[in-house]
């Protein structure tokens, strides 16, 4: 039997590390004590790594027969209590949806970590992409909110996979971290924090004792129901079909409608809770840049060379795209002449943006393979500045 | 007395069942009932306490198996029960977890999972009701339907070899494989006992009527008369050549039954040093 090593979970200190292995660190720096997942560029450097870390703190690793398996391994981890999670790219990401949903509808929290690379399909295996947001937000059948955090750094490959187990304890559902290759594959500082500066929220557990209470009843006030674990003896039961408050599978329209109300609201009355982006030289900006992950690197240079020749450009980095930040796009309509989308995509985010602004709204799109182009960015900014 | 006033107030397995789920959802005939009722009784006796007991299933007709047992149970995705229970087999290894799903739900849909999780040699309990087609959705082809027998995807026959699943399970190095039937309920019971006790992956597989989906096209007639056919047609053979015990209802040849395979293997993790 592996014996388990006590290494520190938490590596405490100034590292030169990648994006995939900054968010293995991060995972486990979050509680991270349980890792099931099938090998796939450009996100295998996240399991290579906590294949060899896991075991040496304490948690478990398996790797699986296929990213089916892995999703539903990692839900039913977390039924036995553990903070688990995930790591894929799109094809992988493609055959996770099913349990996704799963996840989803049962209340299940845990993290999917997403590394993109370019699609459909095999598409590019090596390069980047950013095509994946819109199936973080409807990939799995059905109606749902999606939580997810696009880092667009090493270092917020690590900070953003802890809050993405925090918001997976607060919200109890999968959440999901994408990543893009450029990001995962980019090596750079990350620094680490002391243990006890790390945020760590403990899963609510029920208040009432086995057998007194309903494990799916929200009391007022709280965002979603304390989660019971398997061997306690609250003779849970968890199924994919409709269900009440005990649990229990029902045909019924009208539980049907408040269960998929009550899973929305959670996220979308949250929402201004969970929503993150970074604001650089937007307060007087004429034209307002928006652009996430690798992508916002580029977009960054290029307001920088666009406020040096005297253009007024600012940028909004999204550090969340799901939920999407509408009420602020609405806003900087108020003071904004026009919108540039720079995105490895052919307007995923854009589209989304029209959704809140009469503003023009100017897409940089690349179908993938590449990082955009400072320029390409900065031509846009000329288009309409 | 009408029959339908002849109902009981309590059942002496009530503190095990989800009583207040009660009736369940499956037809007259099915052989459903009495495959649960031989788990609760050997998980009753069992040494291990009841809070340990943990039942996992897929979609189907034997997929909603533990939505009627007060354990912990979980009722994932078509297909998807062997990997969830292997997520809280590794979590918590205290749990002593049991899939109770289909042939389809395991073999077809599912069948790269049982495959890798018997090759692990996790420490998991598969029990497999055999109804040889897909009951829930209506009488479907699945992957232990006979050759030439009718469904409602193969109006002509069906023109697939099925699967021997206990020579599958063989094969692949299961520590325990036995096949009985939805009539041999104390030998049933005793191999569930058995598989409860062994460490490692081990195998059940139980013939169980479907009068409304597989029955009635093959003109095998109610779920009494396939009990019947059990009974005549069954017999006990703990030293079969597993090569040999497809079953095909109609065919009229000896149902081979027994507890086949039980034997010792490192399960997963456990290695010589």
């Amino acid at each position: 039997m592996i014996q388990a090593a006590q290494a520190p979970t938490v590596l405490t200190g100034s590292h030169f590390m990648n994006g995939d292995i900054a968010c293995a660190e991060g995972a486990l720096a979050a509680g991270c004590t349980f890792f099931a997942g099938y090998p796939i560029t450009p996100s295998t450097e996240v399991m290579e790594h906590l294949a060899r870390r896991l075991p040496e703190t304490g948690g478990r690793f398996i790797q699986m027969e296929d990213e089916l398996a892995s999703m539903n391994c990692i839900l039913g981890a977390a039924w036995a209590g553990k903070r688990s999670m995930t790591a894929t790219s799109g094809p992988g990401f493609s055959l996770m949806q099913e349990n996704i949903g799963l996840g989803m509808l049962t209340e299940t929290p845990c993290v999917v970590v997403n590394v993109m690379r370019g699609g459909p399909s095999t598409g590019l295996p090596t390069l980047i992409g950013q095509a994946d947001v819109m199936q973080a937000k409807w990939g799995s059948h059905g109606d749902y909110e999606a939580i997810a955090y696009v880092p667009s750094s090493p270092q917020e490959m690590f900070d953003l996979t802890v809050k993405a187990f925090n918001a997976a304890e607060i919200y109890r559902q999968p959440v999901f971290v994408l990543g893009d290759e450029a990001v995962g594959h980019l090596t750079e500082r990350v620094v680490i924090p002391e243990a006890s500066a790390i945020q760590r929220l403990e899963r609510r557990r029920p208040a009432f004792a086995p057998g007194e209470g309903r494990i799916y009843e929200v009391a007022n006030g709280d965002i979603a129901p304390p989660m019971p674990i398997a061997g306690e003896g609250y003779a849970i039961h968890m199924t994919g079909l409709t269900h009440d408050t005990r649990g229990y599978p029902v045909t019924s329209a009208e539980v049907h409608d408040a269960l998929v109300r009550r899973l929305r609201d959670k996220i979308q009355l949250n929402a201004d809770k969970i929503m993150e982006w970074e604001e650089y030289r937007l307060d007087d900006a004429g034209v307002c840049v928006i652009s996430f992950g690798s992508s916002a690197r580029s977009a960054r240079h290029a307001i920088n060379i666009a406020r040096e020749s005297g253009l007024s450009a600012g940028l909004m980095r999204l550090i969340t795209v799901w939920p999407f930040p509408g009420a602020e796009i609405a806003r900087l309509s108020d003071r904004v002449r026009a919108f540039v989308v720079a995105e490895a995509n052919l307007g995923q985010i854009a589209t989304q943006v029209e959704r809140f602004t009469s503003r023009p709204v100017i897409g940089v799109h690349h179908g993938g393979g590449e990082m955009l182009r400072p320029d390409q960015i900065l031509a846009a900014i000329r288009e309409v500045a | 007395m009408a029959p339908a006033e002849q109902t009981v107030a309590s059942h002496p397995l009530d503190e095990l069942l989800r009583a207040d789920r009660l009736p369940h959802i499956w037809c007259p005939g099915c052989g459903l009932g009495p495959i649960m009722n031989c788990y609760v009784q050997a998980m009753a006796a069992s040494a291990i306490p009841i809070n340990q007991h943990v039942v996992v299933s897929g979609i189907g007709c034997t997929g909603r198996v533990p939505g009627y047992i007060k354990i912990d149970s979980f009722h994932t995705t078509h297909g998807r029960s062997i990997p969830f229970a292997t997520g809280l087999k590794l979590a918590n290894p205290e749990l002593e977890v049991t899939v109770f799903s289909g042939d389809g739900d395991l073999f077809a849909i599912g069948g790269n999972h049982i495959l890798h999780a018997t090759r692990r040699n996790l420490d998991l309990n598969i029990i497999c009701v055999n109804n040889f087609n897909y009951g829930m959705t209506g009488g479907q082809l699945g992957p232990t339907t006979p050759k030439g027998a009718r469904t409602s995807t193969t109006p002509q026959g069906n023109p697939e070899d099925a699967l021997n699943l206990v020579a599958l399970m063989g094969s692949l190095g299961a520590v325990y494989v036995a096949r009985w039937s939805a009539l041999h309920v104390r030998q049933l019971e005793q191999s569930m006992a058995r598989a409860f006790q062994k460490k490692g992956l081990t195998f059940i597989e139980v013939l169980a009527p479907c009068p409304t989906g597989f029955g009635r096209p093959n003109e095998l007639g109610e779920g009494l008369d396939e009990m019947h056919l059990y009974q005549e047609e069954c017999i006990v053979d703990d030293h079969a050549d597993l090569r040999d015990c497809g079953i095909d209802l109609r065919s009229h040849k000896p149902l081979v039954l027994g507890n086949f395979i039980d034997i010792e293997r490192a399960t997963y993790g456990e290695w010589e040093t």
